[in-house]
């Protein structure tokens, strides 16, 4: 019974899931936490934080809605501020949820099975606070759905050529199917809570959300259909999306951002925050709701080997940037380089090499992959820098653009800071109710791991053919 | 069909090559109208019970195909027709322009399409099942595994299709009310 998985067999890694688990202790488990689990005084003083913060970004939107984005930081030069930091930022955070879930579906990594639901979430989550800033940034948000060609009576359309509409496209897309995505996944696992559960009130509640799912073998097949083709367009719509938001950089044409390593650069950038933002969620939530044996040190360990080699990809991007800069000869170029070494905020650059690339190379030691409460905090320095990242991007940028007589600084306001450290609380609140309303860990996909569902009948023993 | 107000049979395996078997069995005495449960995917039970393919890649394919020539249709459509802009001398169908947004929209639709085309072709939402009537079929979405005969399949008799069922190895076999 205590036989490990087949994925491990040969080497000495953690399992990815504890032996000793059965069909039913899984769904005792992870059902467990939504439903028998009583609600701890940790979870009340969390949420309450959270939920204090979200009523300050609240009042934060209701002020900049009253008041207009003059209550920012922004004016020229730099029009662009905390509201694009924060939303490259966060949707970044988002796309390692997508990969883990659809690029490590396909590669066929069994370990994925235990991360791929909270992980999503969190892409949700990041994405939904990713999505505010632009529309925060509009100036005029209630008019949103002008971004969107509908027939209208000012007999106008959005500007297809231009990267803004692209990245309209790119992130409602990518919300959208994440969202589907996340559902289709939960809906056995709705069906499993709503079997579960004495109470009529969640009974109905999960059994409205699993559409009447009954396990059918025919629905499995479709299901599983579905499931993977989903991995399989999700694939290169995660791919495509942080591509479309460094479009938004690299097709203008300001000093720092005109350039055609971009895209991969910005892509391997999301991940690299992506799972550092998994570590920081994974880490204590296996050790608050005791799922170790789940969420392994297996699962912990990978995150930090990609969050090693994404950064390594980011740092490539750097020295790219940095060589270009000399070797394309451009005297903008050049005294870009030169600012961000040496202009005012020579300080983001030097801290964000600093955080993204010295400190993260801890990593190489075993012992500290091992060691969660380092790597919680190597992981939070790496969201920190990922951050510097885009302050870097776009805010040296334009404030030192062309002509010496437009050039400026940036100081972002109360406001400022309130709608960004808000969307963490917002962020927060949603991981809060996420682990107290939904089953954290796929419990039909983790089924599939044990070796009590490996199939000894062999096909052709008893194959009928009509 | 013989009218006698049961749905069907349906028994209950330990594990799944028990479930398996019998689903194989069951195929090759004749029974068509059978379907089976199991906790989580189980490729080779639904071959078990004939199900081969599914229609859910072609769903998807439509969708996704529609969402292609759909988004380059109306970028080509607005940028030409109704809504044509000289920007910088650029031709109006300036359609490399175009591939991002007819990209993204494929992804949506195909996407959407392959999970409402799964969802319409399991017949979901289904607030009312009868086999949901058997109170040990909650195990289905914990440890157990399921086989049901249909009564409107034409093989189908109360007594020897349970003597057949009991013969597989099951836990227990039930009858489930219309």
């Amino acid at each position: 019974m205590a036989k490990p998985t087949e994925v491990e067999v040969g080497e000495q890694k953690a399992p990815v899931i504890q032996p000793g688990h059965t069909f039913a202790s899984l769904n005792e488990k992870i059902g467990g936490i939504v439903l028998k689990r009583p609600i701890k005084g940790g979870w009340i003083l969390g949420m309450f934080i959270c939920f204090v913060i979200l009523q300050w970004f609240l009042l934060a939107v209701c002020w900049l809605f009253y008041k207009g984005v003059g209550v920012w930081g922004v004016n020229i030069p730099v029009g662009w501020g905390f509201a694009i930091v924060n939303f490259v930022w966060w949707i970044g955070i988002g796309h390692a949820g997508t990969l883990i879930s659809a690029i490590l579906l396909l590669l066929r990594q069994q370990w994925r099975n235990s991360i791929n639901r909270f992980a999503e979430a969190m892409t949700l989550f990041a994405v939904a606070c990713a999505g505010m800033f632009p529309i925060f940034h509009l100036g005029r948000p209630w008019l949103f759905y002008w971004l969107f060609p509908y027939p209208n009576t000012m007999t106008y359309w959005p500007n297809f050529r231009s990267p803004l509409v692209w990245d309209v496209f790119a992130v409602t897309t990518y919300l959208t199917i994440s969202l589907v995505f996340w559902f289709v996944g939960l809906i056995p696992d709705f069906a499993s809570m709503r079997d579960q559960t004495d109470n009529k009130l969640i009974r109905f509640i999960y059994g409205s959300l699993a559409m009447g799912w009954r396990n059918s073998v025919r629905h499995w097949s479709r299901y599983e259909t579905a499931y993977l083709l989903l991995g399989g367009l999700a694939t290169p719509l995660v791919l495509s999306v942080h591509t479309v938001v460094s479009f938004d950089f690299s097709v203008g044409i300001v000093p720092g951002w005109h350039t055609t390593i971009f895209p991969p650069y910005f892509v391997a950038g999301a991940i690299y925050s992506g799972f550092a933002m998994v570590l920081v969620l994974a880490i204590p939530i296996r050790k608050f709701y005791g799922i170790e044996d789940l969420i392994t040190m297996r699962h912990i360990e990978n995150s930090a080997m990609v969050m090693l080699a994404t950064g390594w990809i980011v740092a490539y991007g750097y020295a790219f940037e940095a060589f270009m800069n000399w070797y394309g000869g451009d005297p903008y170029e050049s005294f870009l380089r030169w600012n961000r070494l040496h202009g005012p905020y020579a300080w983001t650059y030097y801290l964000l090499l600093f955080t993204n690339l010295v400190v993260p190379q801890v990593l190489w030691f075993k012992k500290i992959r091992n060691n969660t409460v380092l790597l919680f905090f190597v992981s939070l320095d790496v969201l920190v820098g990922m951050w510097l990242e885009r302050f870097v991007i776009v805010i040296v940028s334009l404030t030192r653009d062309f002509v010496n007589s437009s050039f400026g600084q940036y100081y972002p306001t109360q406001w400022d800071w309130a709608i960004f450290i808000g969307t963490l609380g917002f962020f927060s609140a949603c991981m809060f109710l996420f682990m107290r309303l939904l089953p954290a860990v796929s419990i039909s996909e983790l089924k599939t791991l044990l070796p009590q569902a490996e199939v000894k009948v062999k096909h052709e023993e008893t194959e009928v053919h009509q | 069909m013989k009218d006698t107000g049961i749905y069907g049979l349906l028994a209950e395996f330990e594990n799944v090559n028990d479930a398996i078997t019998a689903a194989r069995s069951t195929y090759a005495a004749g029974y068509r109208k059978i379907d089976a449960y199991s906790p989580f995917p189980v490729e080779e039970l639904s071959e078990a019970i004939g199900f081969h393919k599914n229609g859910v890649a072609l769903i998807c394919l439509i969708g996704g195909l529609l969402g292609c020539t759909g988004a380059f249709i109306l970028q080509w459509w607005i940028n030409t027709i109704s809504y044509p802009i000289n920007i910088g001398g650029r031709p109006f169908n300036s359609w490399p322009s175009f591939i991002i947004v007819t990209f993204e929209m494929t992804i949506l639709f195909s996407g959407l399409s392959a999970v409402f085309g799964m969802l319409a072709l399991n017949g979901l939402p289904m607030p009312y099942h009868p086999v949901f009537n058997v109170p040990r079929f909650e195990f289905a979405s914990k440890d157990r595994f399921f086989l049901i005969i249909f009564s409107t399949d034409k093989n189908y008799d109360p007594a020897r299709t349970r003597q057949f069922l009991e013969r597989l190895n099951p836990i227990s076999v039930a009858e489930v009310p219309a």
